[in-house]
């Protein structure tokens, strides 16, 4: 082994104790980080998971204009059209159509305005969990009959069961009236409450006869294979659709474009927990900066003795700097492999967050949360552990260039 | 042949206020093979002596040259090469590196000059074996005594075939048999080897070994004795 390794593993053991207390506060910053980026990476996959397989997918097809007005009249004119592109993409999972109509929706005691949303019931659950979300009453049978399925919020708001009927009266495309009765055929709770406060959703076709839609829908929405393939497909899906000659140019949104709270309180909660991680990481720089001044003044007799020998500044310096990295690599490695196990572990097993279920819900996450290591979480804070304690240990380092070897070896 | 070359060397102090005459204008020559002793009472310049010949310290004024090669105008790297090929050191606490066995410390000087694994650890242990530390080599300087600890310190110094060694009150902390001991073994050195050795001291035992006594009071060569 060359002497300055074995020097500077040497010299980092002959203060045992000041050595671990280091290394453990390296090694503690160093887990923290690796587990609560993990956390904070399966929170928001289980964010975006929720609000994509309730409702929103990964990506949909609208008509250009649709997503920020949500006129009737921009809409999807040939939707199997689309269905027909959709099944050549290897990496699309499914897909459905939905149209959708702002409407008075009224029970015998109350009245309230909502967004009715008119669903393929057997293409639909293929693309949302909503069907497993409905705790009373049964799923839409058929894509013709004229029955709803009902947030849970909103039949309270409205004082309906099953087996209710409700009155529908809004604007069709054409700008006729719109109206209808359906019957309540199941109540769905999806923990998110806006949604089940504001959520109607009758068969399509019962839709589109009862809207005047002429076969037209307002989204195709789809479900892509993984997170990681939708940038691929939306890519795909735009270049397929652009030759396309509708009425209303089509345009194709991911879901960060559909729903852009989701991705900016995702963004706020990073910036938030970056921030933390920047004063944690800085206070372990101190810790090093400390025992490596500390190191600088015990040893600058010995340094100054090495000079007198002939070993010039920038060997001391060198020896300084791989005891800094030795000592911060040890700290790092114990960090990385107890941070990896508490996140495997609760990635597997979850952790209980039942008593802020009522502010998970407004997340659209339930009661168990779950971590998810990867290669970003792993390595992220470590590696910022180590480029920062190493800037630190520099400048004690750099203190040794600065010594007069007459002045070192008489150094008390 | 003149292995040092002193040449009207000032060196002044500052010391709070106070401006201190450490050398006022010292010129000295020694010879190869020289056995010598730069003697006087504390804060009379000898030590800073010592140390400008060494290349540890500038003077203010004046020049050094040590085997032929002048420190005017050197940088502290150049002056670093110059220790690390013509100047071996003695210090009064030995100031071994505490991490490094007897012979790792001893091995340093050579691994800074670059010579190869076998050959610097085969010429530490002969090196340690004539300082009388046979089968000591593993040992770290905390499980030395004082004077096995010096002993190691000449090994260190004299391993590499400096043109000098400087020794700074090298018996100050060992007792009178342990001191009398390493001065016997420089003195050997001296004479079977040609080591020139330079010490700093006010020991009389070690003004008695030296073959030259070179006085110095108030920053000034009071007096040059050839014995």
């Amino acid at each position: 082994m060359p002497i300055d390794i074995t020097m500077a593993w040497r010299n980092i053991w002959r203060n045992p104790r000041r050595t671990l207390l280091t290394v453990a506060a390296i090694g503690f910053a160093s887990t923290a980080l690796v587990f609560m980026l993990s956390f904070q990476f399966g929170v928001y996959d289980t964010m975006i998971n929720s609000s994509v397989n309730i409702h929103a997918g990964h990506l949909q097809i609208q008509a250009k204009g649709y997503k920020e007005k949500m006129a009737m009249r921009y809409a999807v004119a040939d939707p199997v059209r689309m269905g027909n592109l959709l099944n050549g993409i290897d990496d699309v999972k499914s897909y459905t159509y939905r149209a959708e109509g702002f409407s008075m929706l009224s029970s015998s005691d109350r009245t309230y305005g909502v967004l009715v949303t008119g669903i393929d019931p057997d293409k639909e659950k293929q693309v949302s969990t909503i069907k497993s979300l409905v705790r009373k009453g049964e799923y839409l049978s058929s894509s013709n009959a004229y029955e709803a399925l009902v947030g849970s919020l909103l039949a309270a708001n409205l004082k309906v069961g099953i087996g209710d009927e409700i009155t529908i009266l809004g604007q069709a495309k054409d700008g006729s009236v719109a109206a209808s009765v359906v019957t309540v055929k199941g109540i769905f709770t999806s923990g998110i409450d806006e949604f089940d406060r504001s959520t109607v959703q009758i068969p399509l076709k019962t839709f589109q006869e009862v809207y005047s839609m002429d076969g037209a829908v307002h989204r195709v929405v789809v479900v892509c294979k993984s997170l990681k393939s939708v940038s691929m497909v939306k890519a795909a899906l735009a270049e397929d659709i652009s030759g396309i000659d509708e009425k209303y140019e089509l345009k194709v949104f991911d879901w960060m474009e559909i729903m852009p709270g989701l991705l900016q309180s995702i963004q706020m909660d990073l910036i938030s927990g970056f921030i933390m991680y920047i004063i944690l990481v800085i206070v372990v720089a101190f810790s090093i900066l400390n025992t490596f001044l500390m190191a600088v003044f015990e040893r600058t007799r010995e340094f100054g003795v090495l000079m007198a020998i002939g070993a010039e500044p920038g060997r001391i310096m060198k020896l300084l700097l791989i005891e800094s990295i030795t000592m911060t690599s040890i700290g790092i490695f114990l960090g990385m492999a107890l941070g990896s196990v508490f996140s495997l572990y609760f990635q597997k097993h979850g952790i209980d967050f039942t008593g802020a279920s009522e502010i998970m819900n407004q997340m659209g996450i339930s009661g168990l949360m779950y971590p998810k290591l990867t290669l970003l979480s792993l390595f992220t804070g470590p590696m910022a552990v180590l480029f920062i304690t190493s800037v630190a240990a520099l400048y004690p380092a750099l203190k040794v260039k600065s010594l007069r070897p007459v002045e070192a070896i008489s150094y008390n | 042949m003149n292995i040092v070359q002193v040449k009207e060397v000032k060196k002044t102090y500052i010391q709070g206020k106070v401006e201190v005459y450490a050398l006022r204008g010292v010129s000295l020559d020694i010879k190869k093979g020289g056995f010598a002793a730069l003697a006087g009472p504390s804060g009379s310049g000898k030590t800073t002596l010592l140390n400008i010949i060494g290349g540890l310290d500038l003077p203010d004024s004046g020049d050094v040259a040590v085997d032929g090669s002048s420190f005017s105008g050197m940088s502290q790297a150049d002056l670093a090469k110059m220790r690390l090929n013509k100047i071996g050191f003695v210090f009064q606490a030995y100031n071994l590196i505490p991490v490094l066995s007897a012979v790792e410390n001893v091995e340093f000087v050579m691994l800074l000059q670059g010579l190869d694994k076998v050959e610097r650890r085969q010429r530490a242990k002969d090196v340690l074996d004539d300082v009388g530390l046979e089968g000591k080599y593993d040992r770290r300087p905390a499980e030395l005594s004082g004077g096995q600890q010096q002993r190691v310190a000449v090994a260190r110094a004299i391993v590499s075939n400096p043109s000098i060694v400087l020794a700074d009150e090298p018996t100050a902390n060992l007792d009178s048999k342990t001191g009398n001991g390493l001065l016997e073994m420089m003195k050997e050195m001296n004479e079977k080897k040609s080591v020139t050795f330079i010490f700093s001291t006010h020991d009389d035992m070690v003004m008695d070994y030296a073959r030259r006594l070179v006085q110095i009071r108030d920053g000034e060569i009071a007096d040059d004795i050839v014995k």
